[in-house]
This record gives structure tokens, C-alpha cells and sequence, in this order.
């Protein structure tokens, strides 16, 4: 470092601090459940409409929801290919936690929300990214589910761990656990 | 009359709020805008987002079953 750039330094810092830091929202997606990333991404979405800095981490069943709708069997284990077929993700192959009766309930459920007009989780995952809301898969959760990077849809950032959701919840002043 | 309306009815909960905060960049303090809506929920949600956001409600009324308020951009 030059000392130009040390010099520098004292001068930048109060313009920074002139930017209030906006508030967080921290909500870990734990569940592949229709009914679960539904209030997952409905809240993100008006977290960020209420100016916070919201961050959605998808751990387990949850990277279910960033799953490309043409991701396919993935992993190279038998096990990982054998819960792959089972468990197909994408936001319009989620189930529902209770009377999915193999997926018609699930279909009903849509039906209605498109119906009455409510945001598919589809659309809501799409309006989180344009809100500037932050999308963390899990890193280790995509090794043991043998998911890639390129099994996921566009937009992620980067994956991440346990480490950087505490940290963000050490900060945040909603954290949630759907 | 306000600077800017907000179309949110037949939306349902929570595109009235994301759409009024999407609205509400697009205005200049001491500026209005409408938001007509016809979700319940939004009848609690948009005065209580304006209030958390410290924009002023000035106005709210209900007619032929849609809900409108009027908010001044803080």
C-alpha cells in the first residue's frame, strides 16, 4: 500500500458513515415445502420493500427452491441420484408439507393462488433478485445432496456456511428459521 | 390529486406494499402518491409499512369496496 493510499483512508471513512446502514433480515429456508418457501419468499420480498438488506440462506431441503426446473437427477452417489429423483425441486415441482396426495394438492393450491392472484413462488423468487435480496445456497448442504453450482438457477451468490449466516444474524434484527 | 397512483387491485398480499415501496423511489420527498388496492390485508399493511418507512398517511377511504390511501414521501 502507498502512502497516498494510507493518507486517503481517515478521509473516506466519515463519508461512509453519512450512509446509514440499513437494517438486516436474516430468514434460513430449511424446507422444500410449498407451503413453507411460500412465507419464505413473501417475507423477503417485503423485508426488502420495507428498505432492509435481506438475506435468504438455503440450507437441506430448502436449495430445493433454487433448483433449475431442468436440474434432473444429480450427484454422482447412488443416494444422492436416488433422493434427486425423489425430490425433484425447482418452485413448480415443491410439495406441500400436509395432503400433497402425490402432488395434486400441491396443484390445487397453485390452481387457487393463480386464481386469486397471488405471486407463485416463482415470480416472488424472480422479484427478490430485482429487490436486490440476497440468495445464499448452503455449501455444504449442496455437497452432501451432490448439487452444483449449475444445478442451481442464475442470480446466487456465492455459497456460503453456518459461519456467514451467524454473522449476519449477530447483526440482523429479524432472523428466521422457516 | 396525487403525483402518482399506484394500480395494486386485484393483487393480493404483498404486492400492494412492494409495489407502493417500488412506486415511492420514483417520487421526491414532500411528493404523493396514491395506492388503490383491494386486498384486505392491505388495509393494515400500507398504513403500517408508511408509518415504519416514516412516510405520512394522509389520507385513507374506501369506495365501491377498494381501498385507497395516500401517502406523503418523507
Amino acid at each position: 500500500m502507498t502512502v497516498h493510499e494510507l493518507d486517503t483512508g481517515p478521509e473516506e471513512a466519515p463519508a461512509a458513515e453519512a450512509q446509514p446502514e440499513k437494517e438486516k433480515m436474516v430468514i434460513i429456508a430449511a424446507s422444500g415445502d410449498l407451503d413453507k418457501a411460500w412465507p419464505v419468499m413473501i417475507l423477503a420480498t417485503t423485508g426488502a420493500a420495507y428498505g432492509m438488506d435481506v438475506t435468504i440462506f438455503f440450507t437441506f431441503w430448502g436449495l430445493s427452491i433454487l433448483k433449475k426446473p431442468d436440474a434432473g437427477i444429480t450427484g454422482d452417489d447412488w443416494r444422492q441420484r436416488m433422493m434427486s429423483a425423489f425430490s425433484k425441486g425447482s418452485p413448480n415441482k415443491l410439495t406441500l408439507s400436509k395432503l400433497n396426495f402425490g402432488g395434486l394438492g400441491a396443484k390445487f393450491m397453485k390452481d387457487l393462488a393463480d386464481e386469486k392472484n397471488v405471486a407463485s413462488v416463482q415470480e416472488l423468487l424472480e422479484l427478490s433478485k430485482t429487490l436486490g435480496v440476497k440468495l445464499w445456497p448452503c455449501g455444504m448442504t449442496m455437497d452432501l445432496m451432490g448439487l452444483e453450482e449449475d444445478d442451481l438457477i442464475d442470480g446466487l451468490d456465492s455459497p456460503a456456511g453456518a459461519g456467514s449466516a451467524i454473522s449476519l444474524m449477530k447483526e440482523a434484527s429479524i432472523s428466521l428459521f422457516i | 390529486m396525487a403525483d402518482i397512483t399506484v394500480d395494486a387491485r386485484g393483487l393480493q398480499c404483498p404486492m400492494p406494499v412492494i409495489k407502493t415501496a417500488q412506486a415511492i423511489g420514483k417520487i421526491d420527498s414532500g411528493q404523493t402518491l396514491e395506492v388503490i388496492a383491494t386486498d384486505r390485508g392491505a388495509l393494515s399493511d400500507i398504513p403500517a409499512w408508511a408509518k415504519d418507512m416514516g412516510h405520512a398517511l394522509k389520507e385513507e377511504f374506501q369506495a365501491d369496496e377498494e381501498y385507497h390511501f395516500v401517502i406523503q414521501k418523507s
